[in-house]
């Protein structure tokens, strides 16, 4: 009876709690159900949600990265710096920052991999370097468009239109980093669970020993899953510079518990019991819903980090009772 | 003589799975009595109830006419069964000296705050020279002693609680002869003193040395007791696996072909040295050795998981470097590993995709996964090897430990290797699935495969061998022709012997 309910919860846990959520906010607002406020949740989720996914990743390898808010935090001001200071092409103002995050994958994986240091605390480190980094770079100011420089004179450049769309555009009834998201969602997937990659990346989770034996180069693997995530990072750096329309520092910091916490309400979307994109895409919208009618009720934006953490809590919870007694079961 | 311990009726499941059905065993004052049964027989979930490790499902446990039932090793201490197990590095606290080892449980329980070195010496050499082990120095830090010195230490340290029984699991499986000899003295001593042993071993020809009595189990159940003076090993080994021997391990036509791999002169730190043999088409070699020899190291070395640190690899005549399993796949050389749940098998996912996981490729196009490919290859193992299962879709750990080991197997059926390594592949696996791996890698050896089948379990590589190497601290120390190997040379060289001294091997078989 126990196992059987929380079988239940595992499976489905989430999208219940997605349903009482939806209904208890439609009846206590008129406001709540419509088109308007849903895109405008999709909106609000869609950066968390890239970087939610570069998460996955590395928890699909049995890893974990605590860096990409800090990732995002130097994407963010890279990307505004190359339009504001130096003027650049619109290629480039998205190429390099892109690069710039598959370099912290680099660094990660370096720790990680080469010399071996446990990914939570290698990853915290470099989430400290990176953070440390990106505020030297911009020498702790905001960049925002023909900004007075600390040499003297004014900056020579603007975030563009075109970049600006990006963020803030629409197409065919959905904002423009709606459509990435979902795009970049459609890509991770079937990479994830349709391909000789995911499957490898899996399997290199699943069983590093066995994996190994089975012909797969092992520390290749997790580098690129690694790199993968430096780069969803680095891509919802982008998208927040082009949605704000400046280069804020410390943009990412906050939004790193709530990317994990998106992860693992996910990871047991339908029983998956793994990490993976729809559940992830599923676990950043139930955060997102949930913060939406919050501030519809006028919970103060100062609580919303207790909701964020006890939702965590409780997806932690859910999976590792799961993991628990799927592991008693299975033993002997 | 009264009986110390009565077990009847034990029952325990994990799961579905029911390891022991009818668990029965006695043990009277001052005896010495065997357990034993072929892999998965139950023993070791019986000794593991008595040692409190498991709680039994059913069944009762009577220790000295008092009903007893523990919940943790601690009680089963505190009723003075105390056990001595094969890994004893498990039990022994290596930056402690001897003394405070032997003692260990007395200043764990933490009466008195304060430990006096002097006193702790003082009673560690009194049981120690009971046991006739003086020579163990007792100031020496555990780290130091061999492993048969640490046994006594556990079996010291059982002595100092008065125990009433002692269980020996598989103690003589990494010594050599003559510590072996020792420890049958220790446990005589034992006997005189009242003392209940249990010993469980592999090796039939120990059982006629020391034991009264003994038990044999089969398949979670009490088979036979008798006294050892009444039984032959030929019976025993009858009741172990339910058929004789001969009948379980088919004949087959042997004829060896051109050479597939060859190792010259190979060493891997200071795990191996100088290793020198070949294989061909068709060929079956055993590597014989006990636990420690190296033989693992030897399979790890070829198959590129731990590289070779010198000498050199030819794979049909080529010079090859193997430095990752990639490379060996590549070069169709594969290990079925002794771990499997560890380290040749995804336990949680299906047996379709543990199946298709070492030749990716050949199951997608263009990078992506054709699941219908996949499940036609699937089929066709489980149909090959004979797995018991309904569907390509159940998760591994649903399986048995056999049909586990068939998929352990199995997967490496696509990618056409030419060098098949099995590390103890009958390990924790039923006699029924057991024939069938045997019947499986001789087909491979009919189909021209070479295979290299490592064990420490000498009857299976004497079925199955075409030639025996024996390996002893990581050095092959000989080799024997299928007619010319035997039980004892085998066991004789593979715990460092040689044939001179061999007056002890009376009795030809064991298990």
């Amino acid at each position: 009876m126990k196992d059987k309910s929380i079988q239940f919860l595992f499976k489905y846990g989430a999208i219940a709690l997605l349903a009482i959520i939806i209904i208890y906010f439609s009846t206590v607002s008129s406001s709540f159900l419509t088109y308007g406020n849903f895109t405008d949740i999709l909106r609000s989720i869609s950066i968390v949600t890239v970087l939610a996914l570069g998460v996955t990743f590395t928890l699909v390898v049995n890893g974990f990265d605590l860096s990409v808010g800090s990732t995002m935090s130097l994407s963010t001001v890279v990307t505004a710096s190359l339009m504001v200071w130096y003027d650049m092409p619109l290629w480039l103002v998205l190429i390099l920052p892109i690069l710039v995050g598959a370099a912290v994958g680099l660094l990660n994986s370096f720790l990680i991999v080469v010399l071996g240091i446990p990914d939570l605390l290698a990853t915290l480190s470099s989430m400290y370097i990176i953070a440390g980094l990106h505020r030297t770079y911009t020498e702790g100011y905001s960049i925002y468009n023909y900004m007075p420089l600390t040499s003297g004179g004014t900056a020579i450049g603007e975030l563009s239109e075109g970049f600006l769309w990006i963020g803030q555009g629409q197409m065919a009834g959905l904002p423009v980093p709606v459509w990435i998201m979902l795009i970049l969602i459609l890509v991770s997937y079937f990479v994830l669970n349709h391909t000789r990659w995911g499957r490898i990346l899996y399997m290199t989770g699943g069983n590093e020993e066995a994996a190994t034996l089975s012909g797969v180069k092992v520390k290749k693997v997790k580098c690129a899953a690694y790199v993968v995530s430096g780069i969803f990072a680095s891509i919802a750096g982008i998208l927040f510079t082009a949605r704000v329309g400046s280069g804020q520092i410390d943009a990412g910091a906050p939004l790193l518990m709530e990317a994990v916490a998106a992860v693992f309400v996910g990871y047991s979307v339908l029983g998956a019991g793994k990490p993976n994109a729809v559940g992830t895409f599923f676990g950043a919208a139930v955060i997102g819903i949930l913060l939406n009618g919050l501030t519809i009720l006028n919970l103060p934006y100062y609580a919303f980090d207790i909701v964020k953490g006890s939702v965590l809590v409780l997806a932690l919870a859910v999976t590792y009772v799961y993991a628990k007694n799927r592991m008693s079961a299975s033993s002997g | 003589m009264s009986n110390i311990l009565e077990m009847t009726g034990i029952q325990k499941s994990f799961g579905s799975v029911k390891a022991l059905e009818a668990g029965d065993f006695t043990l009277k004052r001052g005896e010495t009595h065997a357990l034993l049964g072929a892999n998965g027989a139950g023993k070791s979930t019986l000794i593991k109830i008595l040692s409190g490790l498991y709680e039994q499902d059913a069944g009762t446990v009577w220790l000295d006419n008092q009903k007893v039932r523990f919940h943790h090793p601690k009680d089963a201490k505190a009723h003075g069964v105390y056990c001595v197990y094969q890994e004893v590095d498990t039990a022994i606290v290596p930056e402690l000296t001897t003394a405070e080892n032997i003692m260990l449980d007395t200043f764990a329980s933490g009466k008195n705050i304060i430990v006096s070195k002097r006193g702790l010496e003082e009673n560690a050499k009194i049981v120690l020279a009971q046991l006739e082990a003086d020579h163990i120095n007792v100031r020496k830090q555990a780290r130091e002693l061999t492993l048969a010195e640490k046994q006594l230490v556990l079996i010291a340290r059982a002595l100092i609680h008065s125990a009433k029984l002692i269980i020996f699991d598989e103690p003589t499986a990494p010594l050599s002869v003559y510590e072996a000899e020792r420890l049958f003295k220790v446990m005589n001593n034992l006997k005189e003193k009242g003392v209940g042993c249990i010993f469980i071993t592999h090796r039939l020809p120990e059982v006629f040395e020391v034991c009264d009595r003994v038990t044999v189990m089969r398949e979670g159940k009490h088979i036979f007791t008798s006294a050892v003076a009444d039984a032959t090993q030929a019976l025993i080994v009858e009741k172990m696996l339910g058929t004789s021997l001969e009948n379980v391990i088919e004949r087959r036509n042997r004829h060896a072909g051109e050479t597939l791999l060859q190792l010259q002169d190979v060493g891997e730190g200071n795990k191996l040295k100088g290793i020198n043999f070949t294989i061909k088409e068709g060929e079956i070699v055993g590597i014989a050795g006990l636990v420690g020899a190296g033989k693992t190291e030897l399979a790890k070395a070829i198959t590129g998981v731990t590289p070779v640190s010198s000498g050199s690899i030819f794979v049909k005549g080529n010079r090859k470097k193997i430095n990752h399993p990639k490379a060996a796949i590549e070069n169709g050389i594969v290990l079925v590993p002794e771990e499997r749940r560890k380290e040749g098998l995804f336990i949680h996912e299906t047996l379709r995709k543990n199946a298709s996981f070492p030749n990716l490729k050949k199951f997608s196009k263009a990078a992506f996964m054709k699941a219908a490919l996949e499940k036609t290859f699937a089929k066709r193992i489980i149909d090959a090897l004979q797995i018991k299962t309904d569907s390509t879709e159940t998760s591994l750990n649903h399986l048995s430990g056999g049909n586990q080991q068939k998929v352990a197997i199995g997967k490496w059926m696509s990618v056409e290797a030419s060098v098949y390594l099995f590390d103890e592949p009958t390990k924790g696996v039923d006699i029924g699935a057991k024939k069938d791996i045997f019947k499986l890698i001789a087909n491979l050896a009919n189909e021209g495969k070479g295979i290299i089948y490592f064990s420490s379990e000498i009857h299976e590589l004497l079925a199955i061998s075409d030639r025996i190497l024996v390996m002893y601290d990581g050095q092959l120390v000989k080799e024997f022709t299928q007619e010319e190997a035997t039980q004892e040379k085998i066991l004789l060289y593979a715990s460092g012997g040689k044939e001179e001294q061999s007056e002890r091997q009376k009795h030809p078989v064991s298990i």
